[in-house]
């Protein structure tokens, strides 16, 4: 979901950064809720924009609950069942330094879309060991699955057209926080 | 920067970028090797085959560890036992096992040029695992990872590479990939087995060692083959290695503390390396080895996994 050069021109924006702070602190106190604290807790952010939102969930756990979770970095690539059709693969690597045997996985994406990568990160997940759940937390959810799959943290539903585009923007790689919905620049 | 090329052949028709490309590739994946579980979906349904005339422990064992962790289908050809000991040709062979449709064959053999022939004739991707005296890329690759993780970085670093380099695969392929990413380059090794006009491959020469190893970086000890020598080109391998061995006081009196010690293997102790400084922590021989599964890894992946390769 990041935003290579392309015709795109922005429709919309979905959240400031003030909202897209309060969606988090939300998602991280029912993380607290749905689990009963934050013992035996680890996140796995999804390359790129997962990674750094998983941070910034665990840095707000910390907070909340004074518990230092683990973050771990899910590189899919490996595990697309689309590989072959998307040119060069770009391998970034997987970065888990902790056992998940028997941790709650609270695994987290930028935006849900098709559902695809979060099938081929469950797969990288479970070759990795075995956990004892895991649990699928989004800044936004765009709709249009093709695989039965639902988070269980939303930041945002957002209805969504398939042309259009949704663009997580975070300060770290794109020097603001907000959330915008692109469309084709031709229409 | 994508990957575009049907085959990997020669580290002198890369550019840089690919270098790196197929570098940064193999840098990536070596995580797989830590994991309980050692293999990812990538290349499930590719077949790769391998087809070795030449001898090789290392080389090909890597080529099907990689394939194996990448899911592929990894078939083993030896030319011993097959029907090449009946009198089939080189090329009739590579053609029927292409006609079994695989994705990758992997191609070693004593003949220069051999892995860019089965390139024009076969549809499949073809990787050069050493042809003749010309090239040996993937080693070049794995070499470049681990002194690139050894240093954490290769650019303006000054390589030695010492021995029989007229006959070496690994050193043609290295001073290629070394220069394209800016190292500095000198060989080293008596007069008749450096190759004349070496120096248009922008290296520098040495007809000593204790010159050729000050200062440098990295030191790449070559396997001196026993055939030089009934070739009338070394007089005795005691005179080679009393001249161009690597001791460890040889190393104490004139290499740097930070220096690091390869050799593509395998070793002949005692003749290029003295035991001491083959398992010494200067030596980093080992890691050459982790490091090639990664790199064959990375290249099969290119090859046989992205658009730009066979594998669409």
């Amino acid at each position: 979901m990041s935003s290579p050069a392309r015709p795109f021109r922005e429709k919309a924006q979905v959240l400031d950064e003030a909202a897209l702070d309060r969606a988090l602190t939300r998602i991280a106190h029912e993380i607290l809720e749905r689990n009963g604290g934050a013992t035996e807790l680890a996140f796995v952010g999804l390359r790129t924009r997962g990674v750094t939102l998983a941070h910034r969930l665990a840095a707000k756990i910390a907070k909340i609950d004074g518990a230092t979770l683990p973050v771990g970095t899910l590189d899919i690539t490996l595990y697309r069942d689309d590989l072959a059709m998307r040119g060069t693969p770009v391998i970034r690597g997987t970065d888990i330094p902790f056992s998940i045997k028997g941790k709650t996985v609270v695994l987290v994406d930028d935006v849900l879309f098709t559902g695809r990568t979060i099938r081929a990160a469950l797969d990288a997940i479970i070759d990795l060991g075995r956990p004892t759940a895991i649990q699928l937390a989004t800044l936004i959810d765009r709709g249009h699955r093709e695989l039965p799959i639902r988070p269980d943290y939303v930041g945002k539903n957002l209805p969504t057209s398939r042309r259009e585009s949704v663009s997580v923007r975070l300060r770290e790689h794109d020097g603001e926080d907000r959330v915008v919905i692109e469309e084709p620049e031709e229409v | 920067m994508g990957w575009t090329r049907k085959d990997l052949l020669a580290m002198r028709d890369l550019d840089a970028s690919e270098i790196l490309l197929l570098v940064d590739t193999a840098a990536s994946l070596q995580e797989i090797a830590t994991r309980e579980i050692k293999k990812v979906p990538a290349l499930r349904g590719k077949t790769v085959v391998n087809l070795f005339y030449e001898a090789s422990t290392r080389t090909r064992t890597s080529f099907e560890i990689a394939g194996k962790w990448l899911s592929a289908d990894v078939v083993n050809f030896a030319a011993s036992g097959s029907s090449t000991a009946k009198g089939e040709s080189f090329v009739d062979t590579a053609k029927n096992i292409a006609a079994m449709s695989p994705d990758v064959v992997v191609v070693r053999h004593s003949s220069s040029g051999a892995a860019a022939l089965l390139a024009r004739e076969l549809p499949c991707s073809i990787v050069n695992a050493g042809d003749g005296t010309h090239e040996h890329p993937t080693q070049a690759l794995l070499d470049l990872l681990t002194i690139r993780e050894k240093k954490g970085h290769v650019e303006g670093l000054h390589v030695a590479i010492v021995g029989d380099i007229a006959h070496s695969r690994v050193a043609r392929s290295n001073i290629h990939g070394m220069r394209k990413l800016g190292m500095t380059v000198t060989v080293a090794g008596p007069p008749t087995l450096i190759p004349p006009f070496v120096q248009e491959l922008g290296v520098k020469v040495s007809h000593r060692l204790d010159d050729a190893i000050r200062d440098v970086d990295v030191i790449m000890m070559l396997r001196l083959q026993h055939e030089r020598m009934a070739a009338g080109l070394i007089p005795s391998l005691r005179e080679y290695s009393r001249y161009w061995g690597l001791s460890l006081d040889r190393l104490a009196r004139h290499a740097r503390p930070d220096v690091l010690i390869m050799h593509p293997g395998p070793v002949n102790r005692g003749v290029e390396l003295s035991p001491e400084v083959a398992d010494g922590p200067y030596s980093v021989i080992l890691d050459q080895v982790a490091k090639g599964v990664a790199v064959r890894m990375g290249v099969l992946l290119l090859l046989a996994g992205s658009k730009g390769g066979n594998g669409a």
